[in-house]
């Protein structure tokens, strides 16, 4: 798929003419969706598609079939995906060898590939959206995910992409736009939860000119990947939030700041940008308009606290990047002391969405104060990894169970640490919690970019702790003192509670020491970061105490508070704990384990992760 | 810094372009990463020539380079071995596995083997949660890490953590 056959657009009425003439096109009948998504690439799904286009090739059914490579359907973990459209035949884990298979029986006999479907034996799945997955979900920044190609903009416009634009650029007044975005309700994805309507109006009240916006792509949670997901998979709807953004606020430059983890990402609105310039929807005087406006795109090296809106501004000036103090806010004095607008990926993604089917459509989905849905990556211990998007207001249970279809090997569930380091990690009492901005907030975690971590029985809840600290200790950025110093310091309470040193007085200590960063810090990063201690002490209490008092640890994690025993009641003597044994420090005969040498064990857990049975467990 | 950050005017009329920052200013971080690109690492000779060029102060120049982990002012090994530590892969048993990978190449986090074949480094998730525990060698993916299969891995590369060779 190439542009080269579009030519620049200078009306929208010429527009509207392209989206038509695209759409009558004759096309092949059948579609095959192959996810290029970065976790289905991982597992071969490149291979997968150039096999789908050889095979398709050598059968002689390139004007039957389209083969079509898109971004990440969201199912990522039975991947390679590919789905045979308009029926939506869902195949799963499919390989270069299943393609000719694929072609011959689906798409021309009608047939289905059994062993490819999701399911077990008895109870596989045909469509797409029958699965447990989809149902729930309701999918609007996630669209159009799996149904387009990313590096088409042909796809994009067929859909009604930049259609949107035009009605803006046509009967709207930049104040109208911001009324419009206002009384939709949306509020940024980014995890604050600011009203974006707002946003852009104090942007566009203030005097300063040139004025510039910012898509904030810098998902630097841990666990979250919601926004590379749309970045990666539909471009184009970013791009058009941003140009509609330009117009409403008055800006004459964007910035599209996009983490440097993610090349792929970066590719892909390479393309986008250079499709959007060659048709005019990008540069002087888009769709002949008054509107001049352009996008650079910025590549981060590698810093989380660069997701702050200031520190990530100094970055694009060519500074380190370290946030500074609030007021001035970037609306007022941003990039280079210019208003500036930064938003996240998946708002600016569900702007023109907005534009399109109205606000009293976007409202009317979602709850009380949070409207509309929201992109969650579902990870951790859970059967069904992958990204979901739900409306505002699901309980967790739904999410997790229903959608997630609960913990492998079912294990009991112990937590979801919800809005990455800055989040906090909620117990099995507050699964039916109404998934919304407010109802996390008052559950001590917050709604965050949307990563959300499972736990199980497995996991200790003060190693969970230190990780968080662990991590916000090596990401802050060391200018204000008590977030470079505070976190160190709950770092090494958090590890001598680990290593079996903790002290009855710790625990107070730890809480002191949260007050202190959460109340001085100079940003968010500081300001949150004691979140996912305070939520484990108040919800995981007995673990801390367990580790202090007891010195165990219950989930077999930390080691030198770790033993391990055989339950010879559950035991099946399959023997493989003892071949998993790194050390040979498990002794007995034959497949029958008798007891583990505690000299040799190096807790390394390979046997307790392996028993069938749970037969190996903590004393 | 060279670069003149604040425009005097208001509107972009031709006549204020020159004065626009976003045509004058240097990239600094997308310089370095183009340096990076091309060498590896960034050795001290580019970053001073880079100096000069630009009239960015060394002194400025190392600031930026040694806050982003991106940035390595050392060269890495011939492989580059990269655990993700995000939480997802962390609860389901990164540790295990940096473990492991220290103990097959003997050397820590960040640190290069003495024969300048391996880098072994971290990163705070790379986005693909649904194969962790995650490993990428140069670039290429290996999900679902445990204990035995990054040996196996490695073994591919040479390295082998068994008690003499087969």
């Amino acid at each position: 798929m190439s542009t080269a056959t579009l030519e620049r657009i200078e009306s929208i009425q010429a527009l509207e003419n392209l989206v038509e003439s695209l759409r009558s096109r004759p096309r092949a009948g059948t579609v095959v969706s192959v996810c290029l998504g970065t976790g289905c690439t991982a597992g071969g799904a490149i291979e997968v598609y150039e096999a789908f286009k050889n095979a398709a090739e050598q059968l002689g059914m390139t004007d039957q079939v389209e083969i079509k490579g898109t971004g990440c359907h969201g199912f990522c973990e039975h991947g390679p995906l590919v789905v045979v459209l308009p029926e939506g035949i869902f195949y799963n884990g499919v390989t270069a060898e299943d393609a000719p298979e694929i072609l011959e029986k689906t798409v021309k006999s009608g047939k289905l590939v059994e062993r490819l479907l999701y399911g077990r034996k008895k109870e596989k799945i045909v469509h797409e959206h029958d699965l447990p997955f989809y149902k729930k979900q309701q999918r609007l920044a996630l669209r159009l995910n799996g149904r387009i190609d990313p590096r088409s903009i042909e796809d994009y416009l067929r859909e009604g992409g930049y259609l949107s634009l035009a009605k803006v650029l046509h009967e709207y007044t930049p104040e109208r736009v911001i009324g419009e975005i206002t009384r939709s309700g949306l509020r940024g994805r980014g995890g604050g939860g600011f009203p974006t309507g707002r946003k852009w109006h104090i942007c566009r009240q203030e005097p300063g000119t040139p004025k510039y916006i910012i898509c904030n792509g810098d998902e630097g949670d841990p666990g979250a990947f919601m926004d590379r997901s749309i970045m990666e998979a539909n471009p184009h709807a970013v791009l058009e939030g941003m140009i509609i953004g330009a117009y409403a606020i008055g800006a004459q430059h964007g910035f599209m700041y996009v983490r440097a983890e993610y090349p792929l990402a970066v590719r892909t609105f390479q393309t986008a940008i250079s499709q959007a310039r060659d048709l005019g929807l990008l540069g002087e005087h888009i769709l002949g308009s008054g509107l001049s406006f352009d996008i650079t795109i910025e590549r981060g090296a590698g810093a989380f606290v660069c997701g702050e809106e200031t520190a990530l501004i100094a970055s694009i000036e060519g500074q380190r990047g370290s946030p500074r103090q609030k007021p001035p806010y970037p609306a007022q004095k941003g990039l280079w002391g210019r208003p500036t607008n930064i938003n996240n990926v998946e708002t600016w993604a569900t702007v023109p969405l907005i534009i399109e089917k109205g606000p009293e459509w976007f409202s009317a989905i979602g709850t009380e104060t949070s409207k509309g849905t929201k992109v969650f990556s579902l990870v951790g211990k859970v059967k069904n990894t992958g990204l979901v998007e739900v409306p505002m207001g699901m309980t967790l249970r739904e999410v997790i169970f229903d959608i997630g279809g609960g913990l492998p090997k079912n294990r009991e569930f112990k937590a979801v640490q919800t809005g990455g380091p800055s989040g906090g990690c909620l117990p099995a009492e507050l699964l039916d919690l109404k998934v919304d901005f407010e109802a996390l907030a008052r559950a001590g975690s917050i709604m965050g970019s949307g990563g959300m971590i499972v736990m199980d029985d497995r996991t200790c809840m003060v190693d969970v702790a230190r990780y968080f600290m662990s991590f916000l200790a090596d990401e802050s950025c060391g200018k204000c003192t008590p977030c470079r110093e505070g976190l160190k310091q709950m770092l090494s309470i958090l590890e001598r509670i680990c290593e079996g040193q903790g002290q009855e007085r710790d625990l107070e200590k730890l809480q002191e020491l949260c007050a202190a960063v959460r109340g001085g810090s100079l940003c968010g990063l500081g300001g949150t970061a004691p979140n996912p201690v305070l939520s484990t002490l108040k919800h995981f209490r007995h673990e801390y105490e367990e580790h202090i008092r007891d010195k165990r640890c219950r989930a077999g994690i930390c080691k030198s508070l770790t033993s391990f025993r055989i339950d010879e009641d559950k035991c099946i003597a399959c023997g493989r704990c003892m071949k998993a044994c790194p050390v040979e420090a498990i002794s007995g005969k034959d497949k029958q384990p008798e007891a583990i040498d505690q000299d040799k064990c190096i807790r390394c857990r390979a046997c307790f992760d392996d028993c069938p049975v749970d037969a190996i467990c903590v004393k | 810094m060279s670069l003149e950050a604040e425009p005097k005017t208001g509107r972009t009329k031709k006549k204020d372009v020159a004065r626009d920052p976003v045509r004058e200013r240097v990239p600094l971080v997308g310089t370095l990463q183009q340096i990076q690109a091309e060498c590896g690492y960034l050795p001290r000779e580019r970053l001073e020539q880079l100096s000069r060029e630009t009239g960015i102060p060394l002194a400025d120049i190392y600031s930026v380079s040694t806050f982003f982990t991106q940035f390595s002012l050392k060269p890495k090994g011939k492989h580059v071995i990269t655990v993700c530590t995000g939480t997802a892969c962390h609860v389901r048993g990164a540790p295990v596995v940096i473990e492991v990978l220290k103990e097959l190449l003997s050397v820590g986090v960040g640190d290069t083997t003495g024969d300048g074949q391996f880098t072994l480094q971290t990163m705070n998730c790379l986005g693909a949660c649904a194969l962790g525990p995650l490993v990428t060698i140069d670039g290429k993916y290996y999900g679902k890490m445990n204990r035995s299969r990054i040996m196996s891995v490695m073994e591919k590369y040479g390295v082998n953590g068994h008690a003499g060779k087969d």
